[in-house]
């Protein structure tokens, strides 16, 4: 429907990469081609995210968080409630077990908050391959409890002492990595961005979401929500809860970029509100840029969500105005983080808070016979410690 | 006949690269115009960018000086300008797309044409993606460079055919920067290339001293050289037209067969 030539949403996405890596990304999407409808694979995934991961996550009415608003129902995605804590796993897993049948020893990933690199070096332990995460040495800073747990699983982790030494820079190195070893190695992206096949092999692991939502709501409610609500960094769970719902017109996506300290300053994460078209990382996309066309040190409280661009499908369903996107400040989505702690006993992931705080802004505006679902990515433990800081209290884990 | 074509008309050609800016615009003009009295007979400049993902860390660090140095493309049209008053010398910009894409294609080799530059090599644009740029390129007649990698494969035979310029041939995996040895039969790739179209077959990644200069520049039409000049520049900033001269001399040397 949408990718009307290959590997493309529009005209974003493609595939601009160094050529040393061409022959391995067609390997990858010939294997993928193989076995996206191959029973065997499928069934094997599907077990697993039954058994291993947990799923399927269910949606939660949040009755207390609604009634305080007094609007519509929301419900959250409990992606937040997988092995593993987050919506990563659901296509950590899916190329895992993908590089497996390719007969690769070894993944290799990049990692902002450190929830991409838990899943995947989760994934390397059960299936039996050596994993090596690649974070920003800032990130590894802020998530120090997730550096431990990926060793803790076996992985090594290499701090990325480069450029912002964040999110960005991690692709980079990881891209690095991949350019000088193919052979034995798969490149385990984590979000639905850089070159043609990830988009859409990131989208279709992580459009289960989406799947299982729409058809329990249908039952619970017998109707279609309102709105879909989720995050957006690179933005695999906003696609991945959104996809499903594309062809449901009346469904409003929202999708919400990271402020960080305001659009008006320099200091965002907010690619689509305050970018421009461009290509990196090996796609058409846009990206927070100068007007030399230099990316841009992009700022965000939450690791997950810094990062200077945004996947080539959720730039399609911007310029053709299937999907909103707005930006969320670090003060908005603290505020919410607390707020949802406070009245469901639910500490989400920094990045999931960011839905939520637009989900204060425009569910009171809607009516109560409405529903909203929002898509809770990940859990927060990983992120009490710098909530702690950012509200001036210093505590030691 | 195009700059281009002649560098490779006379025995074995040294290419040599510098980025445009490190550490200054003017020590980069006196760089250029040494290399090409030292023997260089193509001369790369790369274009800095913010996140240069095919590079090794020697030329990262002098992506950033340029930066910081506040090196523009439009400033390096400039440079390429003022060294053609002078010099017939071949240039080619090697750049990231992002900055092309952001100046505009068709802006982007009307100004090419217009300052004579030669040739553009993007290596994060690779040949299923060239459409967009191909045509314009050619009507301005500025040669897009190919590269070919160690995995091309069967992929050479068909990048030759529609190559301009020469072939650019990465002799290793990995990222720009030197290696104590080159493992790939670049004897096997060229002869590829030469098969499916007649096209000056260069090679670089990895080479820093005269003796791989030599092994290589009996396997290929020219070799270029890159992290070990950016290297001389970062250790004598801006006492490096010296050391410069003396390395592009005994390279091209060795290149030639002296």
């Amino acid at each position: 429907m949408m990718e009307e030539k290959r590997g493309r949403f529009g005209p974003y996405g493609g595939q601009y990469i160094p050529e040393t890596l061409m022959r391995e990304i067609m390997n990858l999407e010939d294997a993928y081609l193989r076995l996206k409808n191959d029973p065997c694979f499928l069934g094997e995934l599907k077990a697993l995210l039954r058994s291993y991961a947990g799923r399927p996550s269910l949606l939660y009415h949040a009755e207390r968080l609604s009634e305080y608003l007094g609007g519509a129902k929301i419900y959250l995605k409990r992606e937040d409630l997988n092995h593993t804590g987050s919506h990563k796993i659901n296509n950590a897993l899916g190329q895992a077990l993908l590089a497996k049948r390719m007969g690769k020893k070894r993944l290799i990933a990049e990692t902002g908050a450190g929830q991409h690199g838990v899943a995947t070096a989760t994934a390397a332990a059960l299936l039996g391959l050596d994993c090596e995460i690649f974070m920003g040495e800032e990130d590894t800073a802020r998530q120090a409890l997730n550096v431990y747990r990926m060793e803790l699983l076996g992985a090594k982790v290499h701090p990325v002492k480069s450029g912002t030494k964040t999110l960005k820079d991690a692709v980079n190195a990881t891209m690095r990595e991949w350019t000088a070893r193919t052979e034995d190695t798969h490149y385990l992206l984590g979000s639905v961005m850089g070159p043609h096949p990830f988009p859409t092999i990131v989208r279709d692991f992580q459009s289960v979401i989406g799947r299982e939502a729409r058809e329990e709501i249908l039952l619970r409610e017998g109707k279609l929500p309102e709105a879909l609500i989720a995050c957006v960094g690179g933005g695999s769970n906003a696609i991945g809860l959104f996809h499903a719902f594309i062809p449901d017109a009346g469904v409003r996506l929202i999708g919400c970029e990271a402020a960080g300290r305001g659009v008006e300053t320099m200091e965002n994460a907010a690619t689509l509100t305050t970018g421009a078209v461009g290509v990196f990382h090996g796609m058409k996309s846009y990206f927070c840029q100068d007007e030399q066309g230099q990316i841009a040190p992009v700022y965000s409280i939450s690791a997950g969500l810094d990062y200077p661009g945004i996947g080539p499908e959720h730039a399609f369903l911007h310029d053709t105005g299937r999907a909103e996107y707005v930006p969320v400040t670090d003060a908005e989505a603290v505020e919410a983080f607390e707020l949802l702690a406070r009245t469901e006993g639910i500490i989400c992931a920094i990045e999931s808070a960011h839905a939520v705080a637009h989900a204060l802004k425009i569910v009171p505006k809607m009516g109560k016979d409405r529903c909203v679902i929002l898509c809770l990515s990940g859990r927060g433990d990983k992120d009490v410690a710098s909530i702690a800081r950012y509200k001036g209290v210093e505590i030691h884990e | 006949m195009s700059r281009i074509a002649k560098a490779f008309e006379s025995g074995k050609a040294f290419i040599a690269f510098l980025t445009g800016g490190d550490p200054s615009l003017e020590l980069s003009e006196r760089l250029i115009a040494e290399m090409a009295r030292a023997g260089a007979d193509l001369i790369e400049i790369g274009v800095p960018f913010s996140d240069p993902i095919a590079e090794g860390e020697v030329i990262e660090r002098a992506n950033l000086r340029a930066l910081r140095a506040g090196t523009t493309l439009e400033k390096l049209f400039e440079l390429v300008a003022r060294v053609r008053r002078t010099s017939e010398v071949p240039l080619v910009f090697l750049t990231y797309l992002n900055p092309v894409f952001r100046y505009g294609y068709e802006a982007f080799f009307a100004r090419c044409r217009e300052v004579g530059l030669d040739g553009v090599i993007i290596p994060d644009l690779p040949f299923e993606e060239q459409g967009e740029l191909k045509g314009v390129a050619r009507e301005n007649g500025v040669d897009l460079i190919s590269l070919v990698a160690p995995t091309s494969e069967e992929r050479i035979r068909r990048i030759a055919a529609e190559a301009d310029g020469f072939l650019y041939i990465v002799s290793s995996m990995g990222v720009t920067g030197v290696r104590s040895a080159i493992q790939t039969n670049i004897e096997a790739m060229v002869k590829l290339a030469k098969g499916a179209a007649e096209i000056p077959c260069a090679v670089g990644f990895g080479i820093g001293s005269p003796e791989q200069a030599r092994q290589m520049a009996r396997q290929a039409d020219g070799v270029i050289v890159g992290s070990a000049i950016v290297r001389l520049i970062e250790e004598h900033g801006e006492n490096a037209a010296g050391p410069v001269r003396e390395f592009v001399q005994a390279m091209k040397g060795a290149a030639s067969g002296d």
